[in-house]
């Protein structure tokens, strides 16, 4: 298996997909402005991005669910949105907003699903008890949706979206709203996938989600992509390494007075000023000698890299 | 078979064969619902006939030398295939558009929102179908119809069905709640249902709304019905199967038309 994988990849050198200049403009206002990216057989990719960056966007239109202006997308090597029903045999879709069948139990989920690829309901109940079990729903198999927590229905709709053996798996944001006991579940699950050789293309504004999971990630920003590298180089190329965050009564007139001549960048935020820079020594001197003052030190890391480059405002 | 051949199969399955995987889908919730929804099938016009056929029956007496319950038992199937068919196509598909996303999930596989219209559409037809059917069985067990000629009408109870789904399913294209579907029926259904000889013969109304009436699918229907199962005559019988087909065909050509626009969005 393993063994055909590896062969696998090294037939098909070409991307698993490959976007090119992609332009969508919704009533002038351009939503996805130019974006070009490739994402390798195997790869784990991540559409970073606040609220609006054009994300969900970039995806429905690589799943030929929407049709953009300009540019041109191939999805296992298959033109996007001609052959994109075609393409969609090998794609496996979690959304963002659960859409498990209410009506049916969790295997029948599975099974009716499976019926939309053309798969036989026999086939499809065999697969069911491996799926729900990697899904760690084993014993649920019966169970209504109704009856599941939020974790279970997310995990059920990856089970679901495993049902068709895909080679690359489309998640948007698959951990939002879950408890971080939920979130790791889901994270062991999606690195088990990775380790199997399944492409998987993610969107998240969970940096840590992004930076644990992601062999590369692409941050956007108002449609447009703004950086896209490995998560270490992101950090190690765009950021400070140490950050202070320090706060405390009138922080504000300290950093302007103090911070900003021993920091490289200082940021205030409400209360708080961020403090980015290679040499902390000096600038937690100061601290201790301000009355009133508290001092956070911590590594530089992806939010941070983040919100350098798309700013603190808050998007809606 | 092989994930290869699958895929090679299906993928060369044409549109209409895509669109049983929804109806299939639909059936099979239907089916955990089934005794509630056939009780309701029977329960329903069994009340109209009883309640309506002999209560104001007895009031009104014989219509065309008939008893008025045999009368109105014929219009029954046409209402109730009408009522059935615009329900699921309303309600029911919304449902599956905007609330639960079923349609979201279906997009996802290998179907197109043309396969799911589709499929929605003949199932709306099948569930106006059962609805005629078991109206016939009404009709059967009070001894309205003998025989096996009035089993006719079972092939059109499936068209106002899928005249009516087409009709339906472009409401629904544009419905942004369940809201908007009481217009759909207070301002449409509602009268046409008193203007297409269901209730009363067409002959009680002017001669202005008598030509109008013709030019609604429900009036050709009830004609269809009527002719079919007491063998009244057909003024237009291939003109009338035509106007079905019609409004069905026409209906889901735009409401395909619709959704695709609106879920591509």
């Amino acid at each position: 298996m393993l063994a055909q994988r590896v062969h696998a990849a090294h037939v098909y050198s070409r991307p698993m997909l490959d976007v090119q200049n992609l332009i969508k403009t919704y009533s002038g206002r351009s939503v996805v402005d130019d974006v070009s990216f490739q994402v390798a057989r195997g790869e784990c990719f991540g559409l970073l991005g606040p609220n609006g960056a054009g994300k969900t966007t970039t995806l429905r239109c690589c799943l030929g669910l929407i049709a953009p202006d300009s540019g041109s997308i191939r999805l296992g090597d298959l033109p996007v949105p001609q052959a994109a029903r075609e393409a969609r045999y090998r794609v496996g879709v979690v959304p963002q907003y659960d859409n498990l069948d209410p009506d049916f139990t969790v295997t029948e989920n599975l099974v009716v699903y499976a019926r939309y690829f053309g798969i036989p309901a026999r086939e499809a109940r065999a697969r069911a008890p491996a799926l729900l079990e990697y899904a760690g729903l084993g014993d649920r198999g019966d169970a209504k949706i109704e009856a599941l927590s939020g974790g279970m229905k997310r995990r059920l709709t990856l089970a679901r979206a495993l049902v068709n053996d895909p080679d690359i798996l489309f998640l948007d944001e698959p951990t939002t709203a879950l408890d971080p006991q939920a979130r790791h579940l889901i994270w062991d699950a999606l690195r088990r996938l990775a380790k199997q050789g399944k492409t998987l293309i993610l969107t998240t504004h969970f940096m840590d989600e992004a930076e644990r999971l992601c062999d590369r990630l692409c941050v956007m920003d108002a449609g447009r992509i703004i950086a896209l590298d490995t998560p270490r180089r992101l950090i190690d190329s765009l950021i400070e390494p140490v950050v202070l965050e320090v706060y405390g009564d009138g922080v504000a007139e300290w950093a302007e007075r103090v911070a900003r001549p021993l920091a490289e960048r200082v940021e205030v935020s409400g209360e708080t000023a961020f403090c980015y820079t290679h040499a902390p020594e000096a600038l937690l001197a100061a601290v201790e000698q301000t009355a009133g003052l508290r001092v956070l030190r911590r590594a530089a890391n992806l939010e941070d890299v983040f919100i350098k480059l798309t700013g603190r405002d808050i998007r809606d | 078979m092989t994930d290869v051949a699958i895929e090679q199969q299906a993928s060369r399955s044409p549109q209409g064969w895509r669109a049983l995987h929804v109806v299939r889908r639909n059936a099979l919730v239907w089916r955990k619902l089934m005794i509630t929804s056939l009780i309701g099938n029977l329960a329903e016009p069994l009340i109209y006939l009883v309640g309506l056929g002999y209560g104001v029956g007895a009031l009104i007496g014989e219509i065309d030398g008939r008893p008025y319950v045999t009368f109105l038992a014929a219009g029954m199937i046409c209402y109730s295939t009408m009522n059935s068919a615009s329900f699921e196509a309303l309600y029911s598909a919304f449902a599956r558009m905007q609330v639960q996303r079923t349609w979201e999930g279906m997009l996802h596989a290998p179907l197109t929102s043309d396969d799911i219209v589709t499929g929605e559409w003949l199932w709306a037809g099948t569930k106006a179908l059962f609805s005629g059917t078991a109206i016939l069985l009404v009709m059967y067990g009070f001894g309205i119809v003998r025989g096996f000629a009035p089993l006719a009408v079972l092939p059109v109870a499936l068209l106002i069905g899928l005249a009516f789904a087409g009709i339906a399913l472009v409401v629904t294209s544009f419905a942004k709640s369940y809201d908007f579907f009481t217009y759909y029926f207070v301002l449409l259904v509602t009268p046409m249902s008193f203007l297409s000889g269901i209730y009363f013969p067409l002959s009680q109304l002017p001669e202005a709304a008598q030509t109008a009436a013709w030019f609604l699918p429900l009036a050709h229907a009830a004609s269809l019905a009527r002719g079919l199962t007491l063998g009244d005559p057909m003024p237009w019988p291939l003109l009338s199967v035509a106007v079905l087909l019609a409004y069905g065909l026409v209906g889901l050509a735009i409401a395909k038309r619709r959704v695709r626009q609106r879920l591509s969005r």
